[in-house]
């Protein structure tokens, strides 16, 4: 069979201010007619680049520098803008990964599905929103006949990320590029899209290029998987051949990232450390937490999971005391209840409790150097001055596996990610707590930097005695980590209890569906749980 | 220094020069004007000899000591008005940023007020109560401008205050000048210091417009605005002359606004 | 539709409130000042009899708060009191000048904003040409130059050098509408220039803005032209800040007639408060600040009507 999209030594550059850089380097891709390409990697990897470049287009700063990219027996490389045009919309589509920001906030849905259609001439408007209508029942929309009359903002997001796979599907296109379309959706709503994007792309037997850097999502969708790393393709096999074997020592430690796992250890018959106790909280008049009670024993970790607005983030804040919590509950330390308001609560406890954030860039002041972050709470708490503060500098330093020479010295703004969240790990160790509360710290990482910081808080856990609240969305972090699991959604615990006891049934429906929506990397997870209707698809959330 | 002119856009160096040029005017002027800045040296109106570069003015005076003075009188004086502007409104708007609360709400209402009403007709109206004088002006500009340097460091203080390392800097229990000074003014210093330019930009031409309406700065004291206004019938001859210290306030606003435009496009650069 | 009537009451009423704040505030100013007003109007050769007379026909001699009541009454009914300078009705002295300000104002507006809206859209379409670029020198040095600067350039070059315009713009009831037109054109330009530059690096700011989104990038991949995706997709969602800075223009026109009718003598409300200010005539400010405030606010009430109704979002939220 012939290719449907050819790409032959593609390398891509970028500019920017101190001149440019590859980011592509030298890829080849084939893809037959039908074939859905899975590509993985991890950010800066350039699996985005190259998904826009298959359909001739860079954004702005980039350009294709050398190679070739032949869609059917088109060149795109070079080709005239009005050539592109053509193809856009019509031949070759494309899906974005987040629906609310790409869809025109102005204009109804149905009005975004046929301007393609209109625009390319190959449809009446009339032919265009029967059409609309038809995929949109496809992709399991409720309501099919009236939502595309919607505005954006009055669908919710795992709607329109559906809705956007429609659109892209309007002209009957050859090829279709996802771009990480479930990536800012949670668990229990991306499965919906999934099941519904694959049974379209299948149906209409439309080659498709899926990109992600979720490896268990990629082995539901993909028939093939590429690999990419730095620009360099690392392998490429079929999806089942990959999962069982991959060759590459790359690939294989991206698989290995999936199965850390913390030993079971027995729940200790102490003294809580934290005692939450029927905490209500509010935000005006809503009420964001809703007579919360668990306990956090010392020298456990505690994960508190749940989707977005299940209120786990204001169970940080009101145990930090940023938020006071309504009247009526408590929440006591040691046995002693703390004040509701920050303003009240003595250095000691300020001092006892740290807190580490989700995102690397804001935790940390982007003005300061390493040292001043790392060394204010040795003044502050400590009282640390000159050789003394050194000292234990670079001591804390050492203990995140940081070289002092090298980064004491760095601005903030010169450090990666991963080094961030490292030293907003010092910070917090800095102050010699007892409990400190991760906020999804490993949330806005890649898998392999992300397995290393979870490796790095296990074992100060263990050399400290530390304790531990995980705010996490994902189960693979609980697994890897978590002692005892809290389950929590719309503010209410659902479930808690030991890691052990929360991850096997009974379970209650929520937690059930939570669990069950998790993707395995397993190419027949997806069939065999929409087999099992654990999940009822149609529910609208 | 060589590499600062290489690295500099020519507008930019174009605009610190003009910058440069009028302080070292206004600061000098007594040295660098050939007559006094009331003097009077000979007849109304005279044209433009080697004796008065400029000719003289409506009652006789030198021209061109005039807008040497000038330099002095109308730029310190936006100077100064900027500077009160700017304290009390970006402590305030940053302190509110942070605290929130009554002293928000307070401030946030009184400045809505403020910029309810047109900043000329406020002037107007404000002037007529306390009559036209230099302090007064200094005041009732100053105090109209506060309002939206506040609103300008509330916005860009709010920014920063929601992020984590603020919050983190709460939980260690900083005290609030540590999280102003330390936290948040470092994040908002290019910001303010580019607003700092425009707005003296637009109290220059205020207090130029209202010298000009001959309810700013009061003769005999020399300055742009009203130099234009005491010369006007000139231009209905075909004489320039008037013209010369209304395109020296054109100038050095243009010269600002090129390294204001300069400076924000570093401070945006640096983010990236 | 409901919600939006809300909305705008709700605005009018704040506005409503802000007037009362100033005027009472200008009010309380006046009270506050040492000097006695009547002495210093009458000059100091008058006698404390006359004085005193003059007081009592102005009313001074009654309680402050009275006298406020009584003005804020007449404001409802139409009458401003009388003008300590010269005795006149207020109401009388500023209706035919409000007029002329209204249609200079107006004049230089019905060409200004179309101009500069389809110019910043172009500038927009056409990014980083020359023509852009120049229009981005041309933006800058306006917004740098004192319109009393480009009222005597335009005066010098277009009724001085090249007799085509007349330099002072004088008109009254009687002339007519074209003649009225061809008097007041190089104030009408004057104000012209002065606003054109910043409507158009707004528009063209604004839609430049809106082309980072990511529903452009979407509508260029489906094969969307160049021009429709700026007129179809960017522009709608680039209204609300237009609108806005259309609206500050045009308030913008109404208070800087003041400085411009001052140099072409143009009898509109601006000489009108400039005479008034410099002999302290406060029925007369009071009255003409008054309404410059009102004009001032309720274009900011309308724009911020016409940015809700262009978003379906807030629309449908009012």
């Amino acid at each position: 069979m012939t290719n449907i999209l050819t790409v032959r030594d593609l390398h891509i550059q970028a500019r920017h201010k101190h001149g440019t850089t590859e980011i592509v380097k030298g890829i080849d891709l084939d893809l037959k007619p039908g074939e859905v390409l899975g590509l993985v990697g991890e950010s800066g990897a350039g699996k985005s680049t190259l998904g826009l470049a298959a359909m001739g287009y860079t954004r702005d700063g980039c350009r294709i520098s050398s190679g070739s990219i032949r869609f059917r027996d088109q060149e795109l490389v070079g080709a005239s803008a009005s050539t592109l045009r053509h193809l856009h919309g019509n031949s070759i589509a494309y899906v974005a990964q987040s629906a609310a920001a790409s869809f025109n906030p102005s204009h109804r849905l149905i009005d975004q599905f046929t301007e393609a259609p209109l625009e390319h001439g190959v449809r009446s408007r009339k032919q265009a929103e029967a059409d609309a209508i038809q995929l949109y029942r496809e992709m399991q929309l409720p309501n099919p006949e009236e939502i595309g009359f919607r505005y954006p903002y009055q669908v919710s997001g795992g709607q329109l990320q559906r809705a956007m796979t429609a659109m892209a599907m309007s002209c009957k296109p050859d090829l279709i590029i996802f771009d990480e379309p479930t990536t800012a959706l949670d668990v229990t709503t991306q499965i919906e899209v999934l099941a519904a994007i694959r049974k379209v792309v299948k149906e209409h037997n439309t080659a498709a290029i899926y990109i992600t850097h979720d490896l268990a999502v990629v082995s539901q969708m993909a028939d093939r998987i590429m690999v990419l790393r730095d620009g360099h393709m690392v392998e490429t096999a079929p999806t089942e051949e990959m999962l069982a074997n991959p060759k590459e020592d790359y690939t294989k430690s991206l698989w290995a990232v999936r199965t850390l796992h913390r030993e079971t250890r027995p729940r200790p018959e102490k003294t809580p450390l934290l005692a939450i106790d029927k905490v209500t909280a509010h935000y005006g008049e809503f009420k964001a937490l809703d007579s919360i009670s668990f306990d956090i024993l010392p020298q456990r970790t505690v994960a508190v999971v749940g989707e977005s607005g299940s209120g786990k983030s204001t169970l940080a804040k009101v145990i930090t005391g940023l938020l006071p919590h309504s009247p009526g509950g408590e929440i006591r330390w040691q046995g002693e209840a703390l004040p509701p308001r920050l303003q009240d609560r003595d250095k000691t406890i300020l001092r006892d409790v740290q807190m580490i954030y989700q995102m690397p860039d804001t935790a940390l002041n982007p003005r300061h150097r390493v040292r001043d972050v790392v060394g204010r709470p040795l003044t502050f708490y400590l009282g640390l001055h000159g050789a003394e503060k050194e000292e234990r500098l670079r001591s804390l330093m050492e203990q995140i596996e940081l070289d002092p020479d090298i980064y004491l010295n760095r601005r903030i703004t010169e450090l990666s990610g991963g080094q961030k969240q490292r030293i907003g790990i010092a910070r917090a160790l800095a102050a010699e707590p007892r409990f400190i509360i991760c906020d999804e710290v490993t949330s806005a990482l890649d898998q392999l930097v992300a397995e290393g910081i979870l490796k790095l808080l296990l074992k100060l856990q263990e050399k400290y005695g530390l304790t531990y609240m995980f705010i996490t969305h994902d189960l693979a972090t609980v697994e890897a980590i978590a002692d005892d699991v809290v389950v929590m959604q719309h503010g209410k615990i659902v479930e808690q209890g030991t890691r052990d006891e929360v991850f096997s049934p009974p379970h209650p429906d929520y937690s059930a569906r939570l669990l069950a929506s998790v993707p395995e990397m397993d190419p027949h997870w997806l069939d065999r749980v929409l087999a099992e209707q654990k999940i009822d698809l149609l529910e609208n959330n | 220094m060589l590499r600062f002119f290489k690295t500099t856009p020519p507008t930019a160096l174009l605009g610190l020069f003009i910058i440069l040029s009028v302080a070292i005017m206004g600061v000098f002027a007594p040295f660098l004007a050939p007559y006094g800045e009331t003097e009077v040296v000979g007849a109304a109106y005279m044209p433009w000899d080697s004796v008065h570069l400029l000719g003289t003015d409506n009652l006789g005076r030198d021209m061109l000591s005039r807008v040497i003075y000038g330099a002095r009188n109308t730029v310190g004086l936006a100077l100064l008005t900027t500077a009160i502007a700017f304290t009390v409104g970006a402590t305030l708007g940053i302190y509110a940023a942070l605290k929130g609360g009554w002293v928000d709400q307070v401030v946030s209402r009184a400045v809505d007020v403020l910029m309810a009403v047109p900043p000329l007709i406020l002037a107007l109206m404000l002037l007529a109560i306390v009559g036209p004088s230099i302090p007064n002006m200094v005041l009732v500009i100053a105090v109209i401008y506060v309002a939206p340097v506040f609103r300008l460091a509330r916005a860009s203080s709010m920014n920063i205050v929601v992020l984590d390392f603020v919050q983190a800097a709460r939980l260690r229990g900083e005290g609030n000048l540590w999280l102003i000074s330390r936290e948040i003014l470092p994040n908002i210093t290019s910001t303010l210091v580019a607003e700092f330019g425009l707005r003296f930009c637009f109290v220059f031409l205020f207090i130029a417009a209202l010298s000009f309406l001959g309810l700013g700065i009061q003769p005999p004291t020399a300055d742009w605005g009203s130099m234009v206004k005491e010369n006007a019938t000139l231009i209905t001859f075909g004489d320039i002359t008037p013209l010369i210290p209304a395109a020296a306030i054109a100038v050095l606003t243009i010269g600002i606004n090129f390294v204001v435009d300069w400076m924000l496009h570093k401070a945006s650069g640096l983010k990236d | 539709m409901s919600g939006i009537q809300k909305l705008v009451l709700r605005r009018i009423g704040l506005g409503i409130v802000t007037l009362f704040i100033v005027s009472l505030l200008i009010f309380i100013g006046v009270e506050l000042l040492p000097s006695d007003l009547a002495q210093e109007i009458l000059g100091q050769a008058a006698t404390p009899e006359t004085v005193a007379a003059f007081r009592r026909e102005l009313g001074l001699d009654q309680p402050a708060v009275i006298r406020y009541l009584e003005w804020v009454a007449g404001v409802f009914q139409g009458d401003f009191g009388v003008s300590l300078a010269n005795r006149r009705d207020v109401a009388e002295l500023v209706a035919p000048r409000l007029k002329n300000t209204m249609f200079l104002a107006g004049y230089a507006a019905a060409i200004a904003v179309p101009v500069a809206v389809t110019l910043g859209i172009l500038a927009a379409l056409f990014r980083n040409s020359i023509f852009d670029r120049l229009a981005n020198v041309f933006a800058l040095s306006s917004i740098s130059l004192p319109e009393f600067f480009v009222a005597y350039v335009l005066i010098l070059l277009f009724a001085v050098n090249i007799p085509l315009f007349p330099s002072l713009a004088r008109i009254d009831d009687a002339t007519p509408f074209i003649e009225a037109l061809y008097r007041t054109f190089l104030p009408a330009l004057t104000l012209i220039l002065v606003v054109i530059a910043h409507m158009m690096r707004m528009t063209r700011a604004a839609i430049i803005n809106v082309l980072a989104e990511p529903y452009i990038e979407m509508a260029r991949l489906k094969g969307v032209p160049r021009y429709k995706v700026i007129l179809r997709h960017a522009l709608p969602n680039a209204l609300p800040p237009i609108i806005n800075v259309v609206a500050i223009n045009l308030a913008y026109l109404i208070v800087g007639v003041v400085v411009v009718e001052v140099v072409f003598v143009y009898p509109g409300l601006g000489q009108l408060l400039v005479d008034a200010v410099a002999k302290r005539d406060f029925p007369v400010v009071q009255a003409v600040g008054l309404f410059f405030a009102a004009t001032y606010i309720s274009l900011n009430i309308l724009a911020d009507v016409l940015s809700i109704l262009s978003n379906p979002r807030l629309r449908a939220k009012a």
